[in-house]
């Protein structure tokens, strides 16, 4: 059998201080704000709840998934720092816990489950063998499930390799990689319908699940980017990552920004072009009052800007510039997510104040607070992994 | 051998380090007739060669942006100047739909237009050879070894200087590269008579099964299956019948469903005496005919009935519906114009059922009312 790989040298360091420090503050000022939104206005705050449970949805499943391409891509630039991707993909614990007061609420966010509407809409009817509060639930606790399931045995592999040096353990999780990737598909695309398309159980699209896809690749990239730019700039990881590997990870960013706008104007063309008032008035909602301006700088934030950013070859390569694209991108997925969910609960013109920014404070509060927990507890490399001393050696 | 006149001394190496190691030390050495044959782009050979930022990218720019201005003038020119068309309601520059074609004509010319511009700087095309082709050199970095070559012309060029230097970095092959004879004597072999006469029969060639597929094979069995099936299509003679028509006529007295014959043909007067409207004026009579009307009529008189067309032009405005001619009109007199059409206006019997019909009588009704209400409305 093949030898046990030997470590590579590397020494632990404290994160920062200040990192938790501004963690735990973030989650005390956003869940103080989050508390007293719910008691305050239930159902918007049940709304922004929405948000907020995607938006970490998008960091946590989307770092799964990062983790299972890398392994079955064969990919050797990112194995240096995988492991912040299985730190931040921890916060798929946090879900359930997240999707609680949601679901608490489920009867003002969804009209499909006003038995009394459904019953009386011929549509909604057809559609009620699938939109109805227990297969709903079911299908939640299969995407919760299959999303914490897969972390734990990639991660757990991972963690157990950093001991033993079994050269197996990557083997099998190349394999398991290859099971998680349709089931990933699958469930991703299922959770975007359910949780935000059938706000408006009348509408459809069917590049929704792609659609939100590309955002969750993104905020998962670009979370990730911003931590693994600062640590590494400050030594945490260990000698060898170069301006190469930074190259490699602007240039996926630099892709997915891309590919969200062209799966973002598909959508919008084929509804626009069609025509047909049972796709049209979803954008007409959009489109409405000061819906309008969001509308327009999501196709800045989310594309033009970042684009701009990144293009030029250097750019890819530049720790600033990575880290200033990455906030944009997570900002603006944010900000995507806000625009698909929240014109449900205001039409014409969009609810902004207190409440809204409470949610994303906690967001970012937990999923760095999950990052520094994790980090204490684990090498922040794969000391041991056989692709990581190729991934130093990477040239492009 | 040694008549043959050198072009350059050339290095073969296996790894990208060694040939980036390589470039900087004959940069060091001040060699500036020099380049580098990988088999893919080594990075950081921009900065081992000390070669300034390439400009490629600002042609690439400039030819993506080009072919963006032509997909725009292509689509407005066709679209909004010379054959303006209404299709499905849209604008005439309907900008989101030519989106994929200015972002296809974009791509093509950058990455067409880009390659070529290369091809021509390297080659200084219409010349077409190179000392590189078909030498070993040439097929080893065009597979997996990292090539190196100094030319002759260069002014340090010294050949056990070159080879020791190559030596030290682990170079495996090192030889030099010739002219071929041939090559240096004719200079341009585009117009050589082989290659011409190589294109035209390209070009015959391809014209000529083009005629043929399209033409030819097309109505040859089994390919003219297709077209020729045992079934009669519209206004075809079919000798089964004794009248010999292929097409036949409902049979003697009966009416096919939904189909009732309109008895007025032509007889606007009589129309508009006998047909009296079946509909009571209830909200949803109303609804109904507000749809049919802001759907069918709408477009060329207007939502308010003032022939305030909405097909810019395209069409000859009608008259306003509010007109005394047509207030005082009966009913069935606007039932008789919407079933039969008037002048230009076309008949919408295939459109609309005999009720959506009546509905929109009453809807337009509803419209004059509102523009000229009775004195007992006022009440
Ligand atoms: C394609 C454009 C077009 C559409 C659609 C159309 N019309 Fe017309 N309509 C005309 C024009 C043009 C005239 C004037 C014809 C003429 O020269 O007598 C007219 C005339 C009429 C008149 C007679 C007015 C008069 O003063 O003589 C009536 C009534 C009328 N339309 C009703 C309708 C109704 C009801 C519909 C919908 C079912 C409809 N039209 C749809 C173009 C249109």
């Amino acid at each position: 059998m093949s030898e046990p790989v030997n470590p590579v040298e590397y020494t632990k360091k404290e994160l920062p201080a200040s990192m938790s420090k501004i963690a735990t503050a973030l989650i005390a000022i956003g869940l103080i704000g989050v508390i007293l939104a719910y008691l305050f206005d239930t159902t918007r705050a049940s709304f922004n709840g929405l948000v907020m449970l995607m938006f970490v949805t998008s960091i946590g499943a989307g770092s799964v998934f990062l983790i299972a391409i890398e392994y079955l891509g064969g990919a050797v630039w990112s194995t240096p720092f995988r492991r912040v991707s299985e730190f931040l993909g921890a916060v798929v614990f946090l879900l359930p816990l997240l999707a609680l007061p949601v679901y608490l609420n489920l009867h003002s966010i969804f009209e499909w489950t006003h038995l009394e509407v459904v019953e009386a809409d011929k549509i909604l009817s057809g559609k009620s063998a699938y939109l109805n509060p227990t297969f709903f639930t079911v299908r939640v606790i299969i995407f919760f499930s299959i999303w914490i399931l897969f972390y734990l045995i990639l991660t757990r592999n991972s963690k157990k390799q950093d001991s033993n040096g079994d050269q197996n353990l990557t083997k099998i999780n190349i394999k398991v990689s290859a099971i998680f990737i349709p089931f990933f598909g699958l469930t991703l695309t299922f959770a975007a319908i359910d949780w935000i398309m059938s706000l408006e159980p009348h509408w459809f699209s069917t590049i929704f699940g792609v659609y939100y896809f590309s955002g969750t690749m993104l905020a998962a990239l670009s979370f990730a980017t911003i931590l693994i730019v600062y640590l590494n700039e400050k030594g945490y990881f260990v000698k060898g990552i170069s301006k190469d590997n930074y190259y490699s990870l602007g240039a996926l960013l630099f892709a997915f920004v891309n590919f969200w706008a062209y799966i973002a104007f598909s959508q919008f063309l084929l509804i626009w072009y069609a025509n047909l008032p049972e796709e049209t008035f979803w954008y007409l909602a959009r489109w409405d009052g000061a819906w309008k301006y969001v509308t327009i700088s999501t196709i800045f934030i989310h594309f033009l800007l970042p684009y701009i950013v990144l293009a030029p070859q250097p750019a890819k390569k530049d720790p600033k510039r990575l880290i200033v694209a990455s906030v944009i991108i997570l900002f603006a997925h944010f900000l995507d997510i806000f625009w698909l969910v929240m014109p449900t609960f205001g039409k014409e013109s969009f609810a902004f104040g207190w409440i809204e920014i409470a949610f994303p404070i906690l967001a970012v509060g937990l999923i760095l607070f999950v990052f520094v927990f994790k980090y204490k507890s684990e090498n922040l490399v794969p000391i041991r992994d056989p692709k990581l001393k190729r991934g130093l050696n990477f040239r492009l | 051998m040694s008549d043959k006149t050198i072009f350059a001394y050339s290095a073969l190496f296996d790894s990208p380090d060694d040939i980036i190691h390589a470039a900087e030390e004959v940069k060091k050495q001040g060699f500036e007739k020099y380049d580098v044959n990988t088999p893919y782009p080594v990075h950081g050979m921009d900065d081992a060669m000390k070669l300034s930022p390439s400009k490629l990218g600002y042609v690439a720019l400039f030819f993506g942006l080009s072919g963006m201005l032509a997909a725009i003038i292509l689509t407005y020119f066709t679209s909004v100047v010379d054959y303006p068309q209404v299709i499905g309601g849209k604008p005439f520059y309907a900008f989101p739909g030519y989106v994929p074609v200015m972002f296809e004509l974009t791509v093509l010319s950058a990455a067409v237009l880009t390659v070529a511009t290369m091809l021509l700087i390297f080659f200084k095309l219409p010349n077409n050879r190179h000392p590189l082709h078909d030498t070993n050199y040439m097929k080893a970095v065009s597979s997996d070894k990292y090539g190196l070559y100094i030319e002759i012309e260069d002014e340090k060029y010294d050949e056990a200087v070159i080879k020791s230097l190559f030596e030290r970095f682990n170079a495996k092959v090192i030889e030099p590269i010739y002219y071929d004879d041939t090559e240096v004597e004719h200079k341009n072999r585009i117009f050589e008579p082989k290659f011409i006469i190589g294109l035209v029969l390209i070009a015959v060639i391809t014209s000529g099964t083009t005629y043929f597929t399209l033409n030819k094979l097309m109505f040859m069995i089994p390919f003219s299956w297709m077209m020729d099936q045992d079934k009669i299509v519209p206004q075809e003679s079919y000798e089964l019948f004794a009248d010999g028509f292929g097409m036949r006529n409902p049979v003697e007295g009966t009416i096919a469903r939904g189909q009732l014959p309109y008895e007025y043909y032509q007889k606007p007067e009589e129309a508009a005496v006998a047909l009296i409207n079946p509909l009571f004026p209830t909200a949803e009579n109303f609804a109904l005919g507000k749809k049919k009307y802001d759907i069918y009529c709408s477009p060329c008189h207007g939502y308010h009935g003032e022939g305030d067309s909405r097909m810019r032009g395209q069409f000859p405005n009608p008259p306003s519906l509010h007109s005394e001619k047509v207030r005082d009109w009966t009913d069935g007199r606007i039932y008789h114009v919407i079933t039969e059409g008037q002048n230009v206006m076309p008949s919408y019997s295939t459109q609309l059922s005999r009720e959506e019909k009546w509905a929109t009588v009453l809807y337009i009704r509803a419209l004059q009312r509102s523009l000229n209400a009775k004195e007992s409305d006022l009440e």
